[in-house]
């Protein structure tokens, strides 16, 4: 087969943290309002951080932008975020479960915790995203999502903000698209139209 | 038509999850323990991180080491009973408690307090000490429990980390605290000993929340990031018990991403404080809440009735207790 088989994918999962307000700002302004996908994010923040982090997207972006509810139904088209101080997983029947088990890789939310819960469900129907951070949370998930046939993407590190979790992500595993922030989003939608890149 | 490897990957998802339903009927037929309605995602992470730390390739090798390796199966009920906690968790809540909650209690004569998945204690250790600062500690009564030995052991000797006094100390603060908290515990090595004080008034007892019955005419139930880890079904389970377990105008605390609107039980509670998740039972004639059939309400009022007495039984016995402790101090 020289012709890449066209994947139908399900969700987008997308890991960031030091630097993660600008490149999300940048990234949810530019999605489309027909984007077809759920785009579940997990941005580590300080623990004692208010609730209401989704507001601060939720005016420059077409797409609805929420935090993400215990057991609340996945749907297309809507940006969900994982609360603080929590966990957040992918349930078999496409909801959403919180935990507060302790950290991992120092975070909770853990962008790790997510991807492989998300790659349990998804499977190969699954994009999974590692953008600027300042540490290696992600590398073990994006790792993950690869080997179980979905497709991954890093921000270019020289692009980043902090480069250290993109940087990790690439030595881990085999990245499909290495980009800079400003083609992220267009790479996504591509995929989520053709199923190819 | 999809990749080898893609469908080889779903396959291999789905041959764990059909292992991870046997496994947990093992557990269940063998033990008891039910958690064949726990959120599943979760569950999985736990199983996964024990065959590591075991050495096992399989889940089904697990199932081998559950049933016949007693030391195994209490190592891996540890991992599944998430017992992750902190004292004054969530300060905003427990600073409602003191600025609301509390000038509700004030008038009762006794007060009966609930603390359901109390873990390893941190909660009770918070729960007595702004009882105590809100001189209501005397005529208190706090029922922890949980489904874990080994936390509840913990929660008992509450000995804790004296590196985590930092964060409980700050979190106090916040949740309106204005002692030194210091003043506590003692120091040893580098443990923190709660004072003995802070337990006086406590029951520490094991209480299965999938299995085990109601506990009887409390004011105050307190069941914190317990049921994110339920299924719908388990989760209006034990909203009824909490329902029956409630007097007139108790009170329902839930842990801050925990809600009762989505569940058949919503009505019989009104928001308190929305946004601490603090519910108060609401007086339904008995009429309208659903139909129980006559037996099983009328086993219930049984069972009601029998544990009003034991938990009764208990408080003397636990009175007893100090009196023998004293006598044999005074010696
Ligand atoms: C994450 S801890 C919550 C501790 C504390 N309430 C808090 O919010 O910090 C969850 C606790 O629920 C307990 N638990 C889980 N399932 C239970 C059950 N079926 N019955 C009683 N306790 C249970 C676990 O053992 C664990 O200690």
């Amino acid at each position: 087969m020289n012709k890449k088989y066209r994947k139908k994918y399900e969700a987008v999962v997308i890991g960031v943290s030091a630097g993660g307000t600008n490149a999300l700002k940048m990234i949810l302004s530019s999605m489309p309002a027909d984007f077809s996908l759920p785009v579940i994010i997990v941005q580590h923040l300080h623990p004692n951080s208010k609730n209401d982090m989704p507001d601060l997207y939720n005016d420059s972006c077409r797409l609805k932008v929420k935090q993400a509810d215990e057991k609340e139904g996945i749907v297309r088209g809507c940006i969900y975020f994982a609360p603080p101080n929590y966990h957040l997983l992918v349930e078999d029947d496409r909801t959403f479960s919180l935990s507060v088990e302790a950290p991992v890789n120092f975070s909770r939310p853990s962008i790790d915790v997510l991807f492989e819960s998300a790659s349990d469900v998804y499977g190969a129907s699954l994009i999974g995203v590692v953008l600027t951070g300042a540490n290696n949370d992600g590398s073990r998930g994006l790792k993950k999502i690869k080997d179980g046939g979905g497709l991954t993407i890093v921000q270019d590190p020289d692009t980043a903000e902090y480069p250290s979790m993109p940087t990790s992500a690439i030595a881990a595993s085999k990245i499909d698209y290495v980009v800079p922030l400003e083609d992220i989003v267009s790479v996504i939608v591509k995929l989520s139209e053709t199923g190819v890149g | 038509m999809k990749d080898n490897k893609d469908v080889n990957s779903d396959d291999h998802n789905e041959n764990e999850n059909i292992e991870i339903r046997m496994l947990l009927e093992a557990i269940f037929l063998k033990y008891g323990y039910d958690f064949r309605n726990y959120a599943k995602a979760s569950l999985k992470r736990r199983i996964n991180q024990r065959m590591t730390l075991s050495g096992l390739e399989k889940i089904s090798d697990m199932i081998h080491n559950v049933l016949y390796d007693r030391l195994f199966f209490d190592k891996f009920l540890t991992d599944l009973s998430i017992n992750v906690t902190e004292m004054f968790r969530d300060p905003s809540f427990f600073l409602s408690i003191r600025n609301r909650v509390i000038s509700e209690l004030r008038e009762l004569p006794y007060i009966k307090v609930w603390l359901a998945g109390c873990s390893t204690g941190e909660e009770v250790y918070s729960m007595s000490i702004l009882l105590t600062e809100e001189k209501l500690y005397e005529k208190t009564r706090i029922y922890a429990t949980d489904f874990s030995q080994a936390a509840l052991n913990k929660a008992k000797d509450g000995i804790y980390k004296l590196n985590d006094m930092k964060k409980y100390t700050s979190n106090y603060q916040h949740a309106g605290g204005i002692e030194s908290f210091s003043d506590y515990y003692s120091t040893k090595y580098d443990s923190a000993i709660m004072n003995q004080s802070l337990k006086k008034n406590v029951t520490f007892s094991n209480h299965n929340l999938v299995t085990d019955g109601v506990f009887g005419e409390m004011n105050v139930i307190v069941c914190r990031n317990v049921l994110i880890y339920f299924n719908r079904e388990l989760q209006d389970n034990v909203f009824r018990l909490f329902m029956d377990s409630l007097c007139e105008d108790g009170f329902l605390c839930l842990g801050s991403k925990e809600t009762i609107r989505l569940s058949k039980y919503s009505d019989n509670f009104e928001d308190f404080i929305k946004e601490e998740k603090i519910y108060k039972k609401r007086m339904i004639s008995d009429q309208t809440v659903d139909p129980v059939p006559q037996v099983e309400r009328l086993d219930g009022s049984v069972i009601r009735k029998s544990s009003v007495l034991i938990s009764d039984a208990i408080k003397k016995l636990d009175e007893l207790q100090s009196l023998i402790n004293t006598v044999n101090i005074d010696r």
